[in-house]
């Protein structure tokens, strides 16, 4: 497995006012693993990818999104240079490779499961008012090349069926399958998978558990997860951080997280062995 | 018998009318749009002139409000702009109001860009006031600066001519306006199956997605802003040629609200609503005077509360759309074709 790291974040802090809710975080992402990040509730998953993301503004640190090393493929966002996140907008941390999922799905509610998508494909796409307006030409052959990506993407997360849905009108479980296909479609080097499975059913988090390890495993995508399923953590990771009241607590394969005391202290929790009082 | 109708390309999928009952009914409503003149009775074209302008007012407000969920109260202020920024070219600098109206869409694209700045803060009911201060100011504008506008007095300007035609008569403004409606309508239409009219309805359903997937969303309001001004700015030309004096009355925040009003009974975020709306608010107050005219010989009294039944049934029919019908009458037009669909089937 190869150890460029993709991400690096050196000391990272946020604060909310007296409340520090990421407390001189630091750890290198590792381009072509799956990450994952677990804690209790209020640890700080979500805003460590908000930060990453660029919605949160960390007030120390360093957050560093490193150039593409040379590859032969010329799809997707190939940077060059070394991206210092806490300073880039959010649109422009998009643009530079990094999609995300949200905890609470955030989709377009009254837009197609197409639109959504292609929408996906917003910084791939170029075109201003006058092009679209006119609709002529070029922008008509982007339009329908792009949506062939698209399509492409919809057939990998098998929701054919639903293209034409309005998103609004589908159930939880789709949906969330959706945001993710919206992510994808960005042909991100950089996913950012906010609790992809929060309230699923098994069936739905082993079709998740199968989509996120064929995105990882056939595009070679680098993922980054928080998640509260220790079982789905711990068989999709490579390695996992656990954060705990802001802190990272411990970095480590889940191997080496399921036995660390500190994780088990203050997640996992002790098996208490009940011993019977002496009679 | 068919089943269906199946595309065997994107290209095919993609296009504004992909199937034939929709091009067809198209091709009847531009039949009998062709037809209407040579039928009409003046008064009846006057009212589709006006129809025809308040849609491209309509489709320009839908733009800003309906697909961007930016709402505005400052179309009067953008109409008065277009409306003067033409007219004075026109005065002034004798230029033909073909090319007066373009230039004054983009007079009005300027100040469109200006009045959204606010919407980098500000949301909803408060960018709703931001809007109604820039309305204000317009309004102030247009009534002081006597040297430029005239003031409160009325700007008279030359009925224009294309190709040697006067428009100022009915029958030959009308394809004009039309044309120019219908123009609107495709570019609008273009812009929403595209790029830039997928991040505006982003932008309204979720801000916070839309910058995290790489719209850039402060631009892309201030585009919205620019665009949606653009095509205000020329129905306010339009107005001002089709009527050749303009004054600041016609500007105001009762017809902002009068916009505003068209947009949500003909169905916000949709082509066809901003037709069906503007037609409705324009041919109301007609239709309910023409009643009350027929009744003045059998009920005398009708004629004398006129105006209040003219006030009071224009309320009644936004707040009966707004309970019944939230999605306006591009929603009910949507449930008459979905109910033949099917005919004569129940389902």
């Amino acid at each position: 497995m190869p150890t460029n790291p993709v991400l690096s974040l050196d000391d990272v802090t946020l604060k909310f006012g007296g409340v520090t809710a990421l407390d001189g975080i630091s750890f290198d992402v590792r381009s072509g693993e799956i990450f994952a990040v677990i804690g209790p509730n209020g640890a700080g998953k979500t805003s460590l990818l908000n930060s990453i993301s660029g919605l949160y503004r960390p007030q120390q640190g360093a957050l560093t999104l490193h150039p593409t090393p040379q590859r032969s493929s010329g799809q997707g966002n190939a940077a060059t240079r070394a991206l210092e996140l806490r300073r880039t907008a959010p649109h422009n941390i998009a643009r530079a490779g990094v999609a995300r999922s949200f905890q609470n799905i955030e989709l377009f509610r009254h837009m197609s499961v197409l639109d959504n998508l292609m929408l996906g494909r917003h910084v791939h796409l170029t075109g201003g008012v006058l092009s679209c307006g006119l609709y002529w030409g070029p922008q008509r052959r982007a339009e329908i090349e792009h949506r062939e990506v698209v399509e492409e993407i919809i057939d990998f997360l098998e929701i054919e069926a639903l293209r034409h849905a309005q998103v609004g009108t589908l159930a939880y479980g789709l949906q969330k399958r959706v945001e993710l296909a919206r992510a994808l479609a960005l042909s991100p080097r950089l996913l950012l998978l906010d609790e992809p499975m929060a309230g699923m059913n098994a069936e739905e988090k082993e079709d998740m558990a199968r989509f996120i390890l064929d995105i990882n495993e056939d595009r070679g995508i680098t993922t980054v997860l928080s998640e509260h399923d220790m079982g789905v953590v711990m068989d999709l990771s490579d390695r996992i951080a656990v954060l705990d009241f802001g802190r990272l607590i411990a970095i480590g394969s889940p191997a080496e997280i399921g036995t660390d005391p500190a994780v088990i202290n203050a997640y996992l929790g002790q098996a208490h062995t009940e011993t019977a009082p002496p009679a | 018998m068919r089943s269906g109708v199946f595309f065997e390309k994107y290209s095919e999928e993609m296009a504004l009318r992909p199937y034939p009952l929709q091009r067809m009914r198209l091709g009847l409503f531009a039949l009998a749009v062709v037809i209407f003149p040579f039928i009409a009775s003046p008064y009846w074209l006057s009212l589709a002139n006006q129809v025809a302008i308040a849609t491209v007012g309509a489709l320009g407000l839908n733009l800003l409000v309906g697909y961007t969920g930016q709402i505005s109260l400052g179309q009067g202020a953008f109409l008065a702009i277009g409306a003067y920024g033409s007219g004075l070219l026109t005065l002034r600098m004798d230029l033909p109001f073909w090319l007066s109206i373009p230039i004054a869409g983009l007079i009005t694209a300027a100040a469109g860009l200006i009045i959204g700045l606010p919407s980098l803060r500000l949301k909803g009911l408060y960018l709703a006031i931001a809007t109604l201060a820039a309305q204000q100011i317009v309004e102030w504008v247009i009534t002081h600066w006597t040297w430029l506008t005239g003031g409160t007095e009325a700007l008279v300007i030359p009925s224009p001519k294309l190709f040697g035609f006067r428009l100022d008569r009915d029958f030959n403004f009308y394809w004009f306006g039309v044309a120019t409606a219908a123009l609107a309508a495709l570019f609008v239409a273009n812009l929403m199956r595209s790029r830039v009219g997928r991040s505006f309805v982003a932008i309204r359903d979720q801000d916070i997605a839309a910058g995290a997937l790489g719209v850039n969303v402060f631009r892309t309001k201030l585009v919205a802003f620019a665009t949606s001004s653009f095509l205000v700015g020329i129905t306010g030309a339009l107005i001002a040629h089709y009527r050749t004096i303009i004054t600041w009355e016609r500007f105001t925040l009762d017809t902002s609200i009068t916009y505003l009003a068209m947009i949500i009974v003909g169905g916000l975020g949709t082509i066809n609503g901003s037709f069906f709306g503007a037609t409705l608010i324009v041919l109301l107050p007609a239709l309910i005077n023409s009643v009350g005219q027929s009744l003045q010989t059998t009920v005398p009294a009708a004629a004398r509360i006129l105006p209040f039944v003219q006030q009071g049934a224009f309320g009644l029919i936004i707040i009966l759309f707004l309970v019944l019908e939230p999605e306006g009458l591009a929603k009910l037009w949507r449930n008459i074709k979905d109910q033949f669909k099917v005919w004569p089937f129940s389902y």
